[in-house]
Order: C-alpha cells, then structure tokens, then sequence
C-alpha cells in the first residue's frame, strides 16, 4: 500500500509538471483521481503494457471523461506502455500525447478517443460484449465524471448494460461534485446517483476515491461482484484537485494550468517518489 | 456495352439486398455482428436473427449507445454492422461516429435503410437527403451507395473483408434489379454503357432513372455514357477524369442534396483536373415532404426527364 501511495505522489507530479508545461489542461479532475488509476494500473487490472489494441486476454480501461488525459498519460507512462520522457510533449505539437485521448497518434495504451462526453460507456459495453463473445474471461472498466451523467448517452449505455446482463464491466463515477461551470448541483442536479444507477439495474458499491487502501479494497471487491449477471458501479467520492491544497475542493482549477510559482508551490506538497520524467 | 442491353431482371428492395448479403457475410466471418436500434424488421434481419441469435444486439431506441457499442465491439476483433434509418444512422448519432468511429479508426459498418426521399409517406422527419454529404467529410470514412438489390448484397458482404468505417446507405422502395453481385468492386466505378457525348454519373436509385434517361437521349441521337459511382469516397477519380476527357460535360443524379453529395465529389475532380460543364440532378437545398416515391422524385425534379433535361442543358454548355 505505501509503494501505491508513492506511485500516486509522482502521478500527480507528474500531472501538475505536464498541465504547466503545456499551459493548459486539467489539473483538477486528474489530481482527484491520481490514486483511482495507481490503484487500476499497479494492483486491480492484469493487463498488459506490451499493447494490444484487441485487449485479448487482459483486462481493459476506458477513459469516458478524456479531459483528465493527464493521469491517464501518467499512469500509462509509469506503467511501462511508453517511457516518462513522452510526458513532456503532452498538449504540444506533434505528440501522441494529444490533449485529449486518441488513437490516431497511436499512443500505446488507448483504444478509443474520448473527450466529447458521455461516449465511453458504450464502447466500453461493446468491448465488455466483445469479450464475452470471445470467451474471454477478463473485466472492462471505466470512469466517468459525474458531470459527464449529464449527457443522455450514459443513461441509453446504462439501461442497455442491465438488460443485457453486462456483468463484465466495472464502471466508476468520478463524484467529485463539481463541473466546468461550477458544482454539480447548481449546474445540473444529479440527485443520488447511486439510487439511479440502482433503479437502472445495476449492483453498486460506493469508496473514498483518496483513500488507497478503500480504493484497492472496494475495487476487488467489485471484480468479485462480476459474472453475477448484473454490471457494476462504484460511486467514487474524490475531491477535485486533491494533493494540492489551493487546487483542492474547487472547480476553479479543473481547465487551468498553474503558473511557474504555483508549480513551485504544488511540488513543494508532492514528493517525488520515482524520479520525474 | 449498351444501354439497350440493361435488362432488369425482377424488382425487389435494396434493403432486402443488406438483409440477405449480412447473412452470407455471416455465414463466411464468425466475427460479423449485428445491432439494432430497434428495426430489425425494417433492416431485414429476420434471417440473420435466426441463424446467428448470439451475434445480433438489439440496442432499443438508443442509436448514439449503438454506435459507441459497434465501436468498442471491434476492440476484440468484432466486425459490427450498426443499422436503422439513415437519418438516425448519421445526423443524430455525428459526433459518436466522429469521435468513437471515424477519429478512432474503427472497423465498424454504419447500415443505413430508407435513405432519401423514396422513403415516401413518411416524410422530411426521416427522409435525409444530407447523409452522404455528413459521412463524406468524415476523414477515413467509406461510403458507399449501391443502385439495386443484387448490388447492396454484394456490397455488405465486401464490406465485412474491407478494414476501416464504411456507412452504406440504401432503401425502402421496390426497385428494378438490373446489376450482377459479382460486379461490383469497392471503389471501382461501374461503367454501364460508353458514349461520347455526356457522361451522367449517377449512384443510388438514380441509376436506374439514368439509364432510362440514357435510353430516351439515343433515341434523340445524344452518345451517353452512365457510369454508378457506388463508390463516393473514395471516389474513383481515374473513371472521373477518363470520362470528362471523352465527353467533356457531365450530369450527377442522386437522391441526396446538391450541396455535399455525389455531384460536388465529381466536381471537384473536375475542378481539380478537367473543368468542364456539369448540372446536377438532385434536392436543391430543401427538406422533402410526404408523398409516394414516384410522386417526390418528380416533384423534386429527380425524375428520368429531370435527367434528360439535364444532359441538354449541359450539352448546350460545352464549347
């Protein structure tokens, strides 16, 4: 567990050195889940970094919320799918590291673009469908952010994945409250999520997205819930721009880059545990 | 190759074409999987459902999950054929198929019925006249509108070994059969008759109105080459500019608007390589309304005379 938190201390270095070194991108979402992804990438999924698009025989990721490609490069970078040195070229002409995640560059690691909202879940149930189809034995899962539920599509995915019975997918909702305009609430209600997703057929679990040790905990706990006939969400409470405390709580920094000082500043909050990149 | 010598063989839907071609695709692939949104029965799936019931996903009324499905299924090597209507097909599910599909290169066939005004009754709600154009402008994209049935069988099961997105577009409407499976290639022109005079470049149903217009233009002693650009992108621009060298003037005939369908393809290979006179057959720019099929196309001047009138007028155009 200490060798996870120290994975997610330079995760969010890192994510805080690329958002300033591209001036712009979104600290806050990625800061929020830095340590949803270290738990993901470095003890929940087998997968494997040697990429296959087909995802044969592994487990799979899809980020439905692509604007936090932050946390995703980073975790990919640290876990051996391309090396750290590629961070530096996030937002930057010429990159695979495009601001929001695609394939066209052929980064390893990512199997569909994403950044309009509410489309992962789909492809992430027809992947999960694939899979069965394929007799492969191996999970989906996916992250969304709650403002993201405001999109129709997500409910038409979450309606189809009870029917069907897509007990392979694990998708969690990043419910951190807040959305580009403001929180959540005062932008679009979202209600009790976990009662909807309840009403919609799903089995449900609900974690502190900062807490490491619930994070590994509620996610294995999830893989045991699967093949049970119904799919899985977990309500992850995170709290946007977490790890650093003038970032942390609000939806001032979910698109904003921090200044020279400000880097400082948030640095000074996040050891460096694996060296930067 | 003569004009006189296209016989029609029988008449049937092109949409019965998709439904019996994605069962011979199925047949030959085990990875070629079906979605729904709700029109299996308009789509033709009957047969498919009962021979493959595992390999067909019913999504309801819900064609933007749809799109993101067929895309995720082809992470596993799936070859999904999404279908419904074609104005669900594109203008409401764009931004799935751009950003999930197109922009992430994914082998997924959109199927799409009903295209056009030869819906009929139903009306401007569903008959889209602007699909072509959407799915055109998509980088990557294929499309490809077949003129008869045998053609549409043909083209959904050439699709299934075509890696990339396609969008196949066909429909309702009872239609002379009059092309041979076998000759249709992906991307490759079909040469119906070979004149001097005009080439009229048609796709889609109005293949069949271009070689009656054809026939009716030889009888006033005009030389007429019609040439189905199934194909419109990509576009088989070596026919295009082989064409035009020989007759150096051109009618396009489509039941799609002008702006953005088969007749600005063709133009600009024209504009690019051979600028020559060309009129296009097709909506100006306008919903279409509820009517019999026949009753549209010659109230929106998508008729044989349409064509004909079209190929003088071009003709009085040419130097």
């Amino acid at each position: 567990m200490a060798e996870l938190k120290a994975i997610a201390s330079q995760i969010r270095r890192d994510i805080v050195r690329m958002v300033h070194g591209a001036s712009s991108g979104h600290p806050g979402g990625s800061l929020g889940c830095a340590d949803f992804f270290t738990a993901l990438y470095f003890n929940v999924m087998k997968h494997n970094p040697d990429f296959d698009m087909d995802a044969r025989d592994e487990d799979v990721f899809f980020l439905s919320n692509g604007h936090i490609s932050p946390v995703f490069y980073s975790t990919l970078a640290r876990s051996g799918y391309f090396d750290i040195k590629e961070l530096s070229t996030f937002r930057k002409i010429n990159s695979r590291l495009q601001g929001h995640p695609a394939t066209h560059e052929h980064l390893p690691g990512i199997r569909v673009a994403s950044g309009s909202l509410g489309q992962g879940m789909s492809v992430a149930l027809g992947a999960a469908l694939a899979k069965k189809l394929n007799g492969d034995n191996h999970l989906v899962f996916s992250l969304h952010g709650d403002g993201e539920l405001d999109e129709g599509q997500i409910w038409e995915a979450t309606m189809f994945a009870a029917h069907h019975k897509v007990d392979n997918l694990i998708s969690t909702i990043d419910w951190n409250g807040q959305q580009i305009d403001g929180p959540t609430d005062k932008v679009m209600s979202l209600g009790n999520i976990q009662e909807k997703f309840e009403a919609f057929g799903w089995a449900t679990l609900e974690m502190n997205g900062n807490d490491m040790d619930d994070v590994v905990a509620t996610l294995n706990k999830a893989k045991s819930m699967t093949g049970k006939g119904k799919p899985i969400a977990i309500m992850m409470h995170t709290a946007m721009g977490k790890g650093v405390d003038f970032m942390e709580g609000t939806h001032e920094w979910h698109g904003i880059a921090p200044n020279d000082e400000q880097l400082a500043k948030a640095l000074d909050q996040l050891p460096e545990t694996l060296g930067d990149y | 190759m003569a004009l006189k010598d296209i016989q029609s063989t029988g008449n049937k839907d092109t949409r019965s074409g998709f439904g019996d071609g994605i069962v011979e695709a199925a047949r030959k692939n085990p990875n070629v999987v079906a979605l729904t949104a709700d029109l299996a029965g308009s789509l033709k799936l009957n047969q498919f459902i009962k021979e493959f019931p595992e390999r067909f996903i019913q999504c309801g009324i819900a064609e933007a999950n749809m799109i993101g499905i067929g895309a995720g299924l082809t992470i596993g090597g799936k070859i999904p054929y999404t279908t419904t209507f074609a104005n669900f097909s594109t203008g409401r599910v764009y931004d799935q198929i751009r950003q999930s599909v197109a922009y992430s290169g994914k082998n997924v066939k959109i199927c799409a019925s009903h295209a056009g005004l030869t819906l009929g009754e139903d009306g401007a709600t569903h008959q889209i006249l602007e699909d072509i154009g959407l799915m055109k402008m998509l980088p990557g994209m294929t499309v490809i509108v077949p003129c008869d049935y045998a053609q549409t069988k043909a083209a959904t099961q050439a699709i299934a070994e075509y890696e990339g997105p396609v969008y196949l577009r066909f429909g309702r409407p009872v239609w002379p059969i009059f092309t041979k499976e076998e000759d249709f290639v992906i991307g490759k022109a079909q040469q119906l008759s070979e004149g001097t005079d005009v080439t009229i470049f048609a796709c889609g149903h109005l293949v069949w109105n271009a070689i009656q217009a054809g026939l009716q233009l030889e009888e006033k002693g005009i030389s007429v080459e019609v040439i189905n650009m199934h194909t419109i992108k990509p576009l088989d621009e070596e026919a295009v500019i082989k064409s035009l060298s020989k007759t150096r003037c051109a009618v396009t005939a489509e039941e799609h608007n002008i702006i953005g369908g088969l007749g600005d393809a063709i133009a600009q290979v024209a504009a690019r390589h051979i600028p020559v006179p060309i009129e296009y057959v097709g909506t100006k720019d306008t919903f279409g309304e509820s009517g019999v099929p026949k009753d549209l196309l010659k109230k929106y001047g998508l008729d044989v005379p349409d064509i004909v009138a079209a190929a003088e007028k071009v003709l009085s155009r040419k130097k």
